[in-house]
């Protein structure tokens, strides 16, 4: 295939600024699709991503255009994710682009991820080819739009194609832009494999499939390859590409194209994201740049309501993580919660996307703990520890220093909540970097901020604070000393251990104080009082009490009354196995979980 | 044979009040005397002239909507077809305004020996919310006729937290019990039974809340005993020897036989209830019934219901439970809601209070 054919690209957007929307149209435009297979926005094929408006995992289509030129063109759409949890894998699906639309919503402006993004695609070398789109929306104003594009990124703008994805409105001008603005792919298909994978995922027939842009070389079925940064070696089953909705085994890749590779591959783990595919009889001398193992940020702790489930939660995990590499579990136990397992995760997003598909998938009732960071403790001894979980932290008197993770962050306002915006950085320890004005109405905040301040609510409270406007986009900066406490939670005297976690001692008093009144929110009246303390050390720093319930139903209990009677006594006792008997106190779930969201 | 009490359902109301969920239909001659008919079918068909009968209580319903003639014919079938005992408690349920002193007296022939009288309040205005058809009054009337007419062993039925009511209102009402010549008092904590009138917002919302509810009970509580009533069930309060020997059979855990639309029976080693239906009643030679349980009486069950007498229950029944139920008491005894004394345990007043809750953690 002539390479000057082939255009490789991808599209940036903020959630719901219409990247599925006009994916859409440009599968129905190159009429690879009928419209009658297609449901609506069809790249993001999981429930959750549909739901919420977000992709999660990066997919790769192959399209045919006929262009005004009267030239037909492959075109290789690659979507990425969205969101900051996923930043190393957007960088990826960029590398494998020479172009990226940028879909701005011509009524909001530009948005923190998509200017992360599209910085990102710049540092590719990519050609950013804007798009203003709901040009429909009556309160659009593609002009101002624009020139915020020209002021903010500093590309031209002025001629972006305004269109509408959902009204289907000039969907060949975008069509043209991707023919004339994108360059093709360079690349030598005689020198030795050199291909970036920026995708995989598992598949039960075939093994892993992994998506790869082919810089160099050819690859072809029956080849030996080798990733080159894990060593492993396989044997190419498949190598082709992906329509609409299918695989298709065309035999070969070749540099320039944008395809996928299956070679009987069982682990997930082998096939990292933005690895090297080679030739393992003519190796390449060197991997494509900048690789790296992700690694998780944030744990948290996910036991099963019933204790019986948790084989079924191992399992669950264990079929998710074949999908995704980047989610890592250990066993662990509480002596509140039992049997569980500590999981790591990316971030957030990637934290809740993965509790709600375990229960949603997987019918599972969880109980999660608190997140948490990797907090880096230096000890006495001058040995180095790394704490993910609070029950580890380690006795005060044998730490030297502690520090905690940073994050550099983005936060794009409107300038009205500027206000807002700061004061919750202040409260959440944050540094003040500089703000910039994008345009006379929009701001850029640059703060640094301790990751485990973000982890819980932040980005709920930011879009409270701001009716919903601000984005925020964040990238980690490394460890910084800090003033660190592990606040334990008593209930009835004894301390649960599911509910103790690390903090600045600067917010201690106040956490811990919203954690009891929580608690006693969500910890019914029951048969005993219920004393609840927050401490650090031995040192009682809040308390509240549930007090005993005074009266439950108190009927008449006649000879009609007494097989019901018993059979409400066998279910009352039936019902609080949902709950977390710990000692005399009984703990529901929504306690646990109460504690998380603490702010809203 | 064991002996046995026996319970006749009589579903028949002059107007029904809108916090009962009992069965009960509009009174009609025809169908009482058709009632009456099936009631003593009934008796022949489940008669054992060798099984000892001590109590009969006529409850529903309204049974004092029955004739005295018809109230004697029952008795008298029980009589032929059971054993009868000599010192037998026959209790009848009754309205105050059902109660003239010519009925009265004519009662007393029946073998009637106890009343228990829905009086509730002595409170006209609440006497009104709850829908009863007679006043304070009326109450205090019938009970004073009752007594002369040589009745000694009266109960009367108080109720507790209904809305609006404050602690004066309730001194007041059970003053007034004193003043009276009774000798057992039911005292009941209003409970809103769904499906019923009273179960909607409107009503829900104006009653008292835990803590004042609690207050109330525990208060009637100290009163009551304070002036003789002493407390031998959560909500049954006696002069001494005047206890419901009749309820007493189902804490107990002993045989009762229930006659009647949705009439309840324990005996021959099941739980059993005759159907809902007053058509159906008259109309079938034998009432129909449906099994509510067929292993009644073990230990669970057994100790939830002497749990609800101040008797308590004896541990030494629990057999190998009693380790673990005794593990459990340190706590309920520490919070006031238990007494352990000589393998003993039996619930406070506050304990009461809490029942469902201390049973379910200490038994279930």
């Amino acid at each position: 295939m002539a390479n000057e054919k082939i255009r490789n690209f991808c599209i940036i957007a903020h959630i719901d600024h219409g990247k599925s929307t006009l994916a859409d149209r440009i599968l129905e435009k190159t009429e690879t699709v009928a419209v009658r297979d297609m449901e609506d926005q069809l790249l993001d094929n999981m429930d959750i991503e549909r739901e919420r408006g977000i992709t999660i995992k990066a997919r790769a289509v192959r399209l045919k255009y006929t262009a005004l030129d009267g030239e037909t063109y492959i075109f290789n759409l690659i979507d990425t994710p969205g969101h900051v949890d996923f930043n190393y894998e957007v960088s990826r699906s960029l590398a494998a682009c020479e172009g990226a639309i940028l879909v701005v919503d011509a009524s909001q402006g530009i948005e923190a991820q998509t200017l992360a993004n599209t910085y990102l695609a710049i540092e590719h070398d990519l050609e950013v080819v804007p798009v203003v789109n709901k040009i429909d929306l009556p309160s659009a104003d593609p002009d101002r739009v624009c020139s915020e594009v020209e002021n903010v990124i500093g590309i031209p703008a002025m001629d972006a194609p305004r269109i509408s994805a959902k009204m289907g409105t000039n969907i060949e001008a975008v069509l043209e832009k991707i023919v004339t603005d994108i360059p093709a792919p360079k690349g030598d298909t005689k020198k030795p494999l050199k291909a970036l994978i920026f995708d995989s995922y598992y598949d039960s027939y075939k093994g892993v499939i992994i998506y790869v842009r082919v810089k160099e070389g050819t690859v072809k079925v029956g080849d030996s390859i080798r990733l080159m940064a894990t060593g492993a070696v396989f044997t190419v089953v498949e190598a082709g590409f992906m329509d609409a909705s299918n695989l298709i085994n065309s035999g070969s890749l070749e540099a320039g194209e944008v395809g996928y590779i299956a070679a009987s591959i069982k682990s997930i783990g082998d096939t990292q994201v933005g690895d090297t595919v080679t030739n393992n009889d003519v190796p390449c001398d060197e991997p494509l740049p900048g690789y790296r193992k992700v690694n998780p940020m944030v744990f948290s702790g996910i036991y099963p309501a019933d204790g019986a489930k948790y084989g079924d939660l191992r399992e669950a995990l264990e079929k998710l993580q074949l999908n995704d590499a980047s989610l890592s579990f250990e066993p662990e136990t509480s002596i509140a919660l039992g049997f569980g397992f500590r999981c790591g995760f990316l971030g957030l997003l990637h934290m809740e996307i993965i509790q709600e598909r375990l229960e949603r998938e997987y019918n599972l009732d969880l109980i999660t703990t608190a997140p948490s960071v990797i907090y880096k403790v230096t000890l006495t001894n001058g040995e180095t520890v790394y704490i993910d979980n609070p029950s580890n932290y380690p006795d005060p008197a044998l730490i030297q220093t502690a520090e905690e993770p940073m994050v550099k962050a983005d936060i794009l306002s409107p300038s009205e909540f500027v206000g807002n915006i700061m004061e919750l950085c202040q409260d959440r320890r944050g540094i003040f970097k500089d703000m910039q004005y994008l345009d006379d109405t929009r701001v850029n905040l640059h703060y640094e901020l301790p990751l485990n301040e973000i982890i819980y609510d932040f980005f709920d409270v930011l879009k409270s604070r701001t009716k919903g406007y601000a984005s925020f986009d964040y990238e980690m900066l490394g460890y910084t000393p800090s003033k660190l406490v592990k606040l334990d939670i008593l209930l009835n005297g004894d301390v649960v251990d599911a509910l103790s976690f690390i903090i600045h001692t600067d917010k201690a008093y106040g956490r811990a104080r919203k954690i009891a009144e929580k608690l006693k929110e969500n910890i019914p009246r029951q048969l005993f009082e219920v004393p609840i303390q927050a401490a650090i050390g031995g040192k009682i720093i809040a308390r509240e009490t549930v007090k005993a319930m005074r009266k439950d139903v108190l009927a008449k209990c006649y000879g009609g009354d007494i097989t019901r009677k018993k059979k409400l006594l066998e279910k009352q006792k039936e019902g609080k196995k949902r709950m977390r008997q710990l000692g005399t106190v009984e703990v529901p779930q929504e306690a646990f979980m109460s504690v998380l969201k603490l702010d809203s | 044979m064991n002996d046995l009490g026996i319970y006749i359902h009589v579903p028949f109301c002059g107007k029904k009040c809108g916090y009962c969920d009992f069965y009960s239909l509009k009174y009609s001659k025809d169908n009482a005397d058709a009632y009456v008919q099936a009631v003593l079918r009934n008796l022949d068909y489940y008669g054992k002239p060798q099984t000892p009968v001590d109590t009969v209580y006529f409850g529903g319903g309204t049974p004092s909507l029955l004739s005295t003639d018809q109230l004697a014919l029952i008795i008298e079938r029980i009589q032929n077809r059971f054993s009868l005992e000599d010192n037998c408690e026959i209790t009848l349920e009754a309205n105050p305004s059902g109660l003239s002193p010519e009925k009265l007296k004519e009662l007393r022939y029946t073998g009637i020996n106890r009343l228990s009288i829905g009086v509730q309040s002595m409170t006209d205005s609440q006497l009104q919310f709850l829908g009863r058809s007679h006043s304070s009054a009326r109450a205090e009337k019938a009970v004073l006729d009752a007594a002369d007419a040589g009745f000694d062993n009266i109960s009367c039925d108080l109720m507790l937290a209904l809305p609006g009511q404050t602690m004066k209102d309730l001194e007041y009402s059970v003053s007034r019990f004193f003043s009276m010549p009774i000798s057992h008092i039911s005292a009941y904590i209003l409970k809103i039974e769904s499906g019923t009138p009273f179960d909607c917002g409107n009503i829900r919302s104006r009653l008292p809340d835990d803590e004042l509810t609690a207050e109330l009970y525990l208060h009637t509580v100290d009163i009551l005993e304070q002036h003789g009533f002493f407390q031998y069930e959560v909500s049954n309060f006696a002069k001494p020897s005047f206890e419901s020997r009749h309820n007493c059979r189902y804490w107990q855990c002993r045989d009762y036989l229930g006659i009647g639309p949705s009439a309840h029976s324990c005996c021959g080693g099941k739980r059993f209830a005759a159907e809902s239906d007053l058509e159906k009643f008259i109309s079938s030679h034998v009432q129909p019934v449906y099994v509510t349980d067929e292993s009644p009486c073990g230990f669970e069950e057994y100790a939830m219901l002497r749990l609800r007498l101040r008797d308590g229950l004896d541990l030494r029944s629990a057999g190998e439970k009693r380790s673990m139920i005794e593990k459990k008491l340190p706590p309920l005894i520490k919070a006031g809601y238990i007494i352990f004394n000589n393998d003993i345990i039996s619930l406070t007043p506050k304990g009461f209070l809490m029942s469902n809750s201390v049973i379910e953690y200490l038994i279930f």
